[in-house]
């Protein structure tokens, strides 16, 4: 059965083969590491032209803008996995944080309005799982229609921008702590939002590696036929993404929301699409099957490293940036059909 | 032979799709420490049946037994807790997965930390050793294998339940011979253990090495259990196509008897065709009325020859003449307007169009030929159908049904028909008989002699070699990527023939 064994796996895997093997990149994560590799060296390129990128504060701020876009990236890989979209995750921020701040306003209990904001994510979430699974609407207009449905809804509650009262709870979640004061400005700072950020990095991480809805996840996007007669609970799974992304989105108003300290209906207007480049450029494949959360996350923050290289530039006019990230979006897209004809052969 | 428990008995199971019923009161019974197979051409109802028994289709009528006790259908899931393990076609396993994945989702072993990756990885090993797989890394990508590791993969995921009902559904059509051996040793070691077995397979030899009883289908009814020691060969097929074995041989000796000689201008001719990395340049002449069978072995520049005649892939050198007119055929479009028609080896991907009727798939590639602007009547649509309704020995029940509900054999006789309604000249098919049952590899293959008879230039290809000896004037053979000759087919030339002449070309020299 000469067929059987790869040449790799004659050799007992001693020494340098060993370490060889570990260095060499799997053809899955090529995309991911070809994702970290550009962010090095975005910042490499930044400092080098531009100065003060490697700097506790620059780098803190990278986190605390892009907070909820990671969120929001985190969320969409568990969909985009599974071979979905959600188009929806933008909209629901806007109902979301409209609906929550005004609420806030109205005098309810803050703690209340958030958790709120958060089950107004799940209930579109879950509106799209059910057209999705039981109506076998395609995602992409399922979670089209929740796209209008919650953009609509937002502006049919308010048009201006709603204020947050300096105050409230829900500031304190966007408040800036030092944990280390540096020299001239240079501290670490964190807020609220990014440790729940983090947070939720490591929930995703854990979820789609070590259990067996995240596993399940996985081989929906390879094949769902094949998942099905696997006996996986594919209904049951396929509801959990939207669900999940659904109340990611919810959880990105909040954290948005806490740093901004007001709410409009046009908040997020094509920040799914950002979301989605942000999973694209870590590695996760549009077709489904294979993806990393933490690629998803360095996919966020090269586009936020982007803007922030573009502001420090100052000659790049900003209308440039959809340009430059649609560019980056090409490369990654191409890099990523290059894998998988490997794969094929 | 001991006479084992009973463990699963189907009584009278009827199921329906849409109206039609594909089951009709069929029973099965499986007994622990023995093999059954499940035999049946195409379409006899045999996937319908383990649906029903694992649970994914629903049943109109009769009832499932699991221990004597009463069940009703729950899914996959739900079966294999039971103890109903599918070994499924290796199609169905997670390509992005790795090894170790495939294996175990759905039973991951799993510790505080969620799964315990390790311990997955190691339960894994153990039942791949078992199935002679030791040095397979569980962790392992299972696209970066090839099919016949996926297949004992799919096989490992079935074992790792230790069932006590194993159904194993074509589970050595990607194997080769060493490999089938490996599998039918585990399955006799898990009868020896006790558990019930469920066999399908459309290799008859297979299926009497292994089996110990078998029920036969034959179009949605039960047609007996037997005892294998009780059928032979012969018995078995004709119960199963409820013809006589006899008229494949009386086939044999028909295209024998006709006597094919070369008169007049070729109506293809190839001259040095061939496209960098796929095939060398080749020279092929393809006269009226002939079969021209091409043998080799898969990659042996049989199908990809095929492909360049049929405008599938672009020579990038050569010329092709149809006719004595020289063409160049652009894509499989010009090739048809040119009278080459090619069925190609991939019948799901390149062949059908699934969402279609089989009605609307007969009929696309004449309408295309004519051009959208001048459709064809619903009138003209119907008397073509009729014809190859009665030609290819279709049933009218399955001609308005979206052809990937259809058989395997049914699909391939409808791409066929498809083909004819354009009345090519040369016709091209490429492994028209594989995966598919006796019953419809002979309306195939009549159907090709008839055509040969009618002046078409027929191109068979085919993995199984019978099958080309039996129906081809002149074998052409390859190997390598290019041709290394060419045989007149007569009494004398066997497969052996075919074979003697691969195996010497050993230095590749042509050899004539």
């Amino acid at each position: 059965m000469s067929t059987l064994t790869s040449p790799s796996a004659e050799a007992a895997p001693t020494g340098i083969r060993a370490l060889a093997k570990r260095v060499t990149p799997q053809l899955d994560t090529l995309p991911t590491a070809a994702a970290v590799v550009i962010f090095v060296g975005m910042i490499v390129y930044g400092e080098a032209a531009y100065g003060r990128i490697v700097q506790f504060n620059t780098l803190s701020n990278l986190l605390i803008n892009n907070a909820h876009l990671v969120i929001l990236a985190v969320g969409l890989t568990f969909v985009i996995v599974t071979g979905g979209i959600d188009l929806s995750v933008g909209a629901v921020i806007a109902i979301s944080s409209v609906a929550g701040v005004m609420l806030i306003n109205a005098g309810w209990n803050p703690w209340l309005a958030m958790l709120l904001m958060v089950l107004i994510g799940t209930a579109f979430g879950t509106v799209s799982g059910i057209l999705i699974q039981y109506f076998h609407v395609q995602p992409f207009i399922a979670t089209l229609a929740m796209m209008f449905l919650g953009r609509g809804l937002a502006s049919m509650l308010s048009t201006e921008p709603e204020r947050v009262p300096d105050d409230s709870p829900l500031r304190s979640l966007g408040e800036q702590l030092k944990i280390y004061d540096g020299p001239k400005v240079n501290d670490i700072v964190l807020t609220p939002g990014v440790l729940i950020a983090a947070a939720v990095v490591a929930a995703a991480f854990f979820m789609l590696h070590r259990t067996r809805t995240g596993r399940t996840v996985y081989a929906i996007g390879g094949s769902e036929q094949s998942a099905a007669l696997m006996g996986l609970p594919v209904a049951k799974t396929k509801m959990s993404v939207y669900i999940i992304s659904g109340s990611l989105a919810g959880l990105a108003a909040v954290v948005y929301t806490a740093r901004l300290g007001s709410a409009q209906n046009i908040t997020g207007i094509g920040w799914e699409l950002d979301a989605i480049a942000a999973t694209v450029i870590g590695g996760t494949l549009l077709t489904g099957g294979a993806g990393f959360v933490l690629g998803s996350v360095v996919g966020a923050l090269v586009l936020g490293l982007m803007n922030v290289l573009i502001t420090r530039d100052g000659g790049i006019p900003p209308e440039a940036t959809t340009i430059i990230t649609g560019g980056i979006l090409l490369v990654f897209v191409l890099l990523q059909r290059a894998v998988l004809a490997r794969r094929r052969e | 032979m001991k006479l084992g428990r009973p463990v699963v008995e189907m009584t009278g199971i009827t199921v329906e799709f849409s109206g039609v019923r594909v089951l009709d009161r069929v029973d099965l019974t499986l007994r622990s420490g023995e093999i059954h197979a499940l035999m049946g051409e195409n379409g006899a109802g045999k996937s319908t049946l383990i649906g029903a028994l694992t649970g994914t289709l629903p049943i109109l009528a009769g009832e499932v037994r699991i221990y004597g006790e009463e069940r009703t259908p729950a899914g996959v899931a739900r079966s294999r807790a039971e103890g109903i393990a599918t070994v499924f076609q290796e199609t169905h396993l997670s390509p992005h997965l790795t090894v170790a994945e495939n294996v175990m989702i759905g039973n991951e072993v799993r510790g505080t930390f969620g799964i315990d990756w390790k311990a997955n990885r190691a339960r894994t090993a153990e039942v791949l050793t078992r199935l002679g797989l030791g040095d397979l890394d569980p962790g392992r990508s299972l696209s970066s294998l090839s099919p016949a590791v996926k297949q004992l993969v799919a096989v490992a995921r079935a074992l790792v339940l230790e069932p006590r009902v194993l159904i194993l559904d074509e589970p050595t059509s990607s194997l080769d011979a060493a490999e089938v051996q490996t599998l039918l040793r585990v399955v006799r070691g898990l009868r020896d253990r006790g558990v019930a077995i469920l066999f399908v397979s459309h290799f008859l030899e297979q299926v009497f090495e292994i089996a110990d009883r078998m029920t036969v289908l034959r179009e949605g009814r039960f047609v007996g259990e037997y005892l294998a020691d009780d059928l032979d060969h012969a018995d078995l097929i004709s119960k199963m196509i409820g013809e006589d074995i006899a008229a494949l041989k009386a086939l044999r000796s028909e295209r024998l008897a006709h006597h094919y000689s070369a008169s007049g201008d070729p109506t293809l001719r190839a001259s040095a065709l061939g496209r960098r990395g796929t095939l060398d340049p080749t020279d092929l002449e393809l006269s009226r009325g002939e079969v021209v069978g091409f043998a080799g072995l898969h990659g042996s520049g049989r199908t990809e020859l095929a492909r360049l005649m049929g405008g599938a892939e672009r020579a990038d050198s050569g010329e092709l003449w149809v006719d004595g007119v020289r063409v160049h055929l652009r894509s499989p479009g010009a090739a048809l307007r040119s009278r080459i028609a090619l069925s190609t080896e991939n019948l799901r991907e390149e062949g059908i169009i699934g969402g279609l009727t089989a009605r609307e798939n007969i009929v696309l590639a004449l309408q295309a030929m004519r051009g959208w602007s001048r459709p064809l009547s619903r009138g003209e649509q119907s008397a073509l159908i009729e014809t190859y309704l009665e030609a290819l020995h279709l049933s009218p029940r399955d001609i308005d049904r979206p052809i990937e509900e259809l058989s395997g054999g049914t699909q391939q006789k409808i791409l066929l028909a498809r083909l004819l309604a354009t009345r090519p000249h040369v016709l091209i098919l490429d492994e028209p008989t594989r995966g598919i049952d006796i019953g419809a590899k002979l309306d195939i293959q009549r159907r090709v002699a008839q055509l040969a008879g009618d002046g078409v230039a027929v191109v068979f290809i085919s993995s199984q070699l019978e099958e080309v000896v039996r129906l081809s004037d002149r074998i052409v053979v390859l190997k390598d990527r290019e041709k290394i000759g060419e045989l007149s087919n007569g009494p004398g030339v066997t497969v052996d023939t075919i074979v003697e002449m691969i195996a010497a070309d050993l230095d590749g020299a042509p050899e004539m």
